[in-house]
């Protein structure tokens, strides 16, 4: 991590120590041996430090005073073995410590990876109300600034804190043995360069958040006016938008500069109480020496130490915030870890299944037809029912968050093949709908079977694999347009995902793409239109080949002479398949078996076309426009 | 590209050169400083200064630090005004370069990326910055001076630095230019990772419903996985930098002791006290050769963010604009001559071609076409959205060319498809049209966009606040928002593109009519999808693939135009019912 990057605002995690356990865990893992053995080698990089320092004492005492002018041989070849000795403890400490680095790096990366994955597979398997109330931001920082901050924990801060610990009980102990009166000394010192810490260090935090809230400010300013910038340039407001943005601008150049100043003036005035504890610890030990408590050596090593000492105190100053802000996010992460994940206890599969005279049995066969599994704990036996595509809501009820209702006693019958439509004013609840037939969320017992089984019944794996849903917002993702048609069906051929392509009219302007279907697509997918997107999406329900549909405003953004094309191959598509239709265009559901009129959450009118038209209700005024449909 | 970005400094120029100045006076200090502990020790100690001299030279030492710490402060102080006033200059160029972004301009970034540019990248320049003024002449200085020092003790024994720092250089150098490409990789697919869970995040409907969860944790693993690989890789190179310093660091001392104490041993111009300023010395010049390589990757690090900063400030205006010209429309006229149009500037794919259109003054025409017939950019063209590939282009009598883009664009209001509100009341965004409309102004342009109604049903009517984006309205409401705030303007010429799809057709109608009624002398294009809402317009437009195909009445295209009979009858077939 370059030095440049500075901390952001020390938020407090609640629970330090359950935290910092966890993280352990994922370090740990099945490297306890690893682990000791970086123990052993941060004790020995330390120890080797401090030792290496302490030789100085006894070089200069034992050999070079009594040496001088008067260079024996024998002397001198003790002098020089004891170099030797010094050299090889230095040699092994530098060893030590690449090989604990090294093994650190592997662990820490590791840790890392165990907990991005563990991350993301619980963000899957988490159910949708989740996303509906934490923003795509939100989620991001987790990934980002979150694991930045634990990786610079792992990767850094444990294993620095600990040697510099360890540096310091050392140094401390070595400290005492030559003099307790130096040692006092410096345990003043210390308590000054703790208490300074922690007033400029709390300055900076209150000048950090303060920044962070005007830096949240002025990215917010920017999103909105580069989301906005067509408007801007159309109604000329460049300049008033520069005016408003150097404002903010300078709100922020302020308190940045302050909590950087702070920030900044830490390192000298840690840098300079080390300077003069050094230049307190040579005064005392000076007049100690000459009033013989002390040997001129000891003074010599006793100021090494000082420097040892210092050193690590202001990193491990430096490193409380860094762990401090790295647990806090820990804590952000693993509260998502520890989110419930979708419940699902069904135990309906859906398996292909192929008639033998009077019972169905399972196969492997391709050519088998897909049922349902149902095993009854009741008598043990299984029963297989085909899978059809009937779907039935028996007075369902809901609401998002308990208190608002959002669909109040629906009660719908789908028969096997039967193309119903919804239709209604936003809110109405045409898409909550479609989103309880595929659990998206979950209702009470009972109340939606699917082909006669409650659907809580069936694994939601399984029941969702039974029916394809193309939505207004087409998401594709990075990846060639065949892959985004073959995520319909993982094991579908090109022969057959250029197939499902044809039947959506999606492959004339896919073959006139630069590349045809081996065109990469971009996550924000702009070199398509809407409508192509929209296409390519209904291509890849097409290759899933579901019994059941959900088009959810599927063809909103393809033009009416477009859509009465991918109507042609929607037709085909939809033949023998149970299809549910929300459309914005009242053109798209006229030749629906049935169509469901929603307000406030009732099927206020239902019937087919011409039944409604003649009822002259709802319906009919929405149909001749009388009322707005958005 | 350095130059470029960093002279963005501006007013803070003098705190990026006075901040190393007063580095130097830090560094001054702590070189004196291990001079000042050998006097102390040799004087002091050994020689006939005795106590007093020592206390002399502590306090002396002591006196120093306060200065080096004045030092220190006054220089973080100064480093933090240049680095963060050198992010607000540099942050509000870009924003001022994006603001004058002509739409082919904003089309080659995608939001996000311009967002990051603005504010991740910015960051990570302006604390480089920081850090280079900070570090960049300390380091060498102190280099240099402790070398001074050093020699100033013993020439001789400095032979031992003119070795270990050449070969630790070329140590960290080698490190440091083999990390560089593979931190640049780590970085690349630390990004491809992030924009996985993105894509997870906005598609989480479509990966459950399809059952993809499983699909999708491997393609993550897989990611994370490399992203664990190349991380291992780079940093593998960069731990050797401690254990490299270290040993050198030892040797050195090891070196220092062996000939520096038979030098004092047999009292050749060194004393003991000597020996721990000279060490002290070493730790100075090899610190400083470490923290240069410090400098070094942060700056290896910032390059991609300096390279990202540099295409936006880079990027060359292609709508230039005629600042000093006085010209005004005289009307609403339109004239399309020979019109080709290409978004690529490719003539051999050209976007629109060959356009011929007369409009009158005070017209009002249709637009009709199918999904990628080029509608939009075919409307775009006239307040000079986009400039023309060839061919000419005439709005009220002149070029569109010659006028000034800000005159032109006053005078052609145009409600986008995408179109957006911003935070702040109905009033500060209907005020985006003319500054200075008075609230009677306002209630007209309403009134007749059919927004009055439903804005006077707000609690709080006309100062109801809006989320961003206008989250707080219907599609339909919005649309109508965006209407009125274009009608502000009065404008001489009105484009709606597909501005009215999500409004019923009662309303649609009702704001036609209003057109026509108030707003008779005012040129009107209006893109549709429905056929309704075009064919009482004088004349409609029907265009395919980029051509015109017809332009006539609404009787004589059903007439005559195939395609728009087409369309017609499709949209009409059920109300026959």
């Amino acid at each position: 991590m370059p030095p440049g990057r500075r901390m952001g605002p020390p938020a407090k995690p609640k629970n330090v120590k359950a935290t910092f356990g966890r993280i352990l865990k994922y370090l740990v893992g099945q490297n306890k041996l690893l682990l000791v053995l970086v123990l052993v080698l941060v004790l020995a990089s330390s120890a080797a430090q401090v030792v290496g320092a302490s030789l100085l004492k006894p070089v200069i005492d034992n050999y070079i005073e009594p040496l001088i002018g008067n260079p024996t041989s024998d002397k001198m070849a003790g002098f020089a073995s004891m170099l030797v000795l010094m050299g090889c403890i230095y040699v092994m400490g530098a060893l030590s410590t690449y090989v604990y680095q090294r093994i650190m790096l592997s662990l820490s990366t590791k840790a890392l990876l165990n907990i991005r994955l563990d991350l993301f597979n619980k963000m899957e398997s988490l159910p949708l109300k989740y996303f509906d109330t934490h923003t795509h931001g939100e989620i991001m920082s987790r990934y980002t600034n979150d694991t930045d901050t634990i990786r610079e924990l792992l990767s850094n801060s444990i294993v620095s804190t600990i040697s510099s610990l360890i540096t310091v009980i050392s140094v401390f102990v070595m400290m005492l043995t030559y003099s307790w009166h130096l040692t006092l000394v410096v345990i003043g010192m210390l308590i000054i360069m703790m208490f300074i810490t922690k007033k400029v260090g709390g300055n900076s935090a209150k000048f950090f958040i303060k920044q962070q809230k005007d830096l949240g400010a002025v990215n917010g300013y920017i999103e909105e006016m580069i989301e906005g910038q067509k408007v801007v340039k159309v109604f000329c407001h460049e300049d008033k938008a520069k005016e408003e943005f150097a404002a903010l601008n300078g709100a922020l150049c302020h308190s940045a500069t302050n909590a950087h100043t702070f920030a900044n003036i830490l390192g000298p005035i840690m840098n300079n109480l080390s300077h003069a504890l050094y230049a307190i610890t040579a005064m005392v030990g000076c007049v100690l020496t000459i009033a013989g408590t002390l040997s001129l050596g000891a003074v010599v090593s006793f100021l090494q130490f000082t420097k040892q000492f210092s050193m690590p105190v202001s990193q491990m100053s430096q490193q409380i915030n860094a762990i401090l802000t790295a647990l806090a996010g820990a804590e952000r992460i693993f509260a998502v870890i520890d989110e419930e994940p979708e419940v699902d206890d069904g135990y309906v599969t859906l398996v292909k299944v192929k008639s033998n005279g009077n019972e169905y049995v399972e196969t492997t066969d391709k050519s088998g037809i897909w049922a349902w599994k149902h095993p009854h704990s009741a008598d043990g036996t299984v029963s297989y029912v085909p899978v059809e595509g009937k779907v039935e809501f028996d007075n369902v009820v809901f609401s998002y968050d308990g208190e608002k209702t959002v669909l109040n006693g629906i009660t719908l019958w789908a028969n096997a093949g039967q193309k119903i439509a919804f239709v209604g004013l936003t809110g109405a609840g045409k898409t909550t709908i479609t989103n309880l037939i595929n659990r998206f969320y979950d209702v009470p017992d009972g109340k939606i079977r699917y082909d006669g089984i409650n659907i809580n019944k069936i694994k939601k794996d399984d029941l969702r694999r039974s029916m394809s849903m193309v939505l207004q917002d087409t998401h594709l993702f990075t990846g060639s347009v065949m892959d985004n048609i073959r995520y319909g069906r993982l094991d579908a051929t090109d022969e057959e995902c250029i197939a499902a392509a044809r039947l959506a009219n999606a492959d004339s302007f896919i073959r006139h793409l630069p590349e045809g279907y081996n065109t990469m697509l971009v996550a924000d997918g702009t070199n398509l239109s809407q409508g192509q997107r929209q296409l390519i999406a209904i291509a890849r329900a097409a290759v899933a080949d579901p019994p059941v549909l959900i088009l959810d405003e599927a063809t909103s953004s393809i033009d009416t002479r477009t859509e009465a094309l991918v109507e042609k191959g929607m037709d085909s598509l939809m033949e023998g398949r149970t299809v549910f239709v929300i459309a914005h265009r009242l053109s798209t559901v006229r030749n629906s078996d049935a169509i469901m009129v929603l307000e406030k959450g009732e099927i206020i009118e239902r019937g087919n076309h011409a039944e409604l038209i003649a009822q002259k209700g709802k319906y009919y005024q929405l149909y001749t426009g009388m009322f707005e449909l958005s | 590209m350095y130059k470029k970005v960093f002279s963005h400094l501006g007013e803070y120029k003098k705190y990026a050169i006075l901040t190393p100045i007063i580095m130097i006076g830090e560094v001054l200090m702590e070189i004196f400083i291990p001079y000042i502990m050998a006097e102390m020790i040799n004087n002091g100690i050994k020689g006939d200064g005795g106590v007093e001299y020592t206390v002399k030279a502590g306090l002396l030492m002591i006196g120093m630090a306060v200065i080096s710490l004045s030092f220190g402060a006054l220089g973080g102080m100064t480093a933090a005004r240049a680095g963060m006033g050198f992010g607000k200059n540099l942050r509000g160029a870009l924003f001022n370069k994006v603001q004058d972004y002509s739409f082919a301009n904003v089309d080659k970034y995608s939001t996000a990326s311009l967002v990051t540019r603005l504010t991740t990248d910015v960051t990570n320049i302006q604390n480089t910055l920081m850090m280079l003024i900070r570090m960049a002449i300390r380091a060498p200085f102190m280099m240099v001076g402790a070398i001074i020092m050093a020699v100033k003790i013993s020439p001789k024994l400095s032979t031992v630095f003119f070795v270990a720092v050449p070969v630790l250089a070329i140590i960290l150098i080698f490190i440091m230019t083999n990390a560089h490409p593979r931190f640049s990789k780590m970085l690349k697919k630390y990004d491809g990772m992030n924009s996985a869970v993105q894509e997870n995040l906005i598609g989480i409907r479509v990966v459950k419903a399809f059952v993809r969860e499983r699909h999708e944790k491997s393609k993550f693993e897989a990611s994370a996985t490399d992203v664990r690989s190349a991380q291992v890789m780079a940093e593998k190179l960069i731990i050797l930098n401690g254990p490299a310093m270290q040993i050198s660091m030892y040797a050195c001392i090891v070196a220092i002791l062996w000939f520096g104490g038979n030098m004092v041993i047999n009292m050749t111009g060194m004393e003991t006290g000597d020996l721990s300023g000279f060490i002290s010395y070493i730790t100075q010049i090899l610190s400083s050769l470490m923290a240069l390589s410090f400098i070094f990757i942060s700056l290896v690090i910032s390059r991609a963010s300096i390279g990202r900063v540099c295409e936006i400030l880079d990027e060359e205006i292609d709508i230039k604009d005629a600042p000093h010209s006085e010209i005004t429309p005289i009307d609403g006229s339109i004239e399309f001559k020979n019109v080709n149009f290409s978004y690529s500037k490719n003539p051999d794919n050209l976007t629109l071609e060959n356009i011929n259109l007369k409009i009158n003054s005070g017209e009002t025409i249709g637009i009709i076409g199918g999904t990628g017939s080029a509608k939009s950019t075919l409307v775009q063209l006239i307040p000079r959205l986009y400039d023309v590939l060839d061919g000419e282009l005439l709005v009220g009598g002149h070029n569109v060319k010659e006028y000034r883009l800000e005159t032109l664009r006053n005078e052609v209001a145009m409600v986008l498809q995408k179109n957006v509100l911003f935070s702040g009341t109905i009033r500060d965004n209907l005020k985006w049209g003319n500054e200075n409309a008075t609230d009677e102004e306002i209630i007209a342009a309403c009134k007749n966009a059919q927004a009055h109604d439903f804005i006077s049903s707000f609690p709080d009517g006309y100062n109801t606040v809006m989320g961003q984006g206008g989250v707080n309205v219907s599609g339909g409401q919005k649309q109508r928002l965006c209407i009125a705030r274009a009608l502000l303007k009065k404008p001489k010429i009105i484009i709606l593109d597909d501005s009215t799809s999500a409004v019923d057709t009662a309303t649609d109608a009702n704001i036609r009519e209003a057109f026509k009624r108030e707003l008779s002398d005012t040129t009107a294009i209006i893109i549709a999808q429905r056929i309704s809402s075009v064919q009482d317009a004088d004349r409609t437009i029907v265009l395919d693939d980029g051509k015109v195909v017809a332009f006539d009445t609404h009787e004589n295209l059903i007439k005559n135009c195939s395609i728009y009979r087409e369309v017609y009858e499709s949209q009409m077939k059920g109300d026959e019912e």
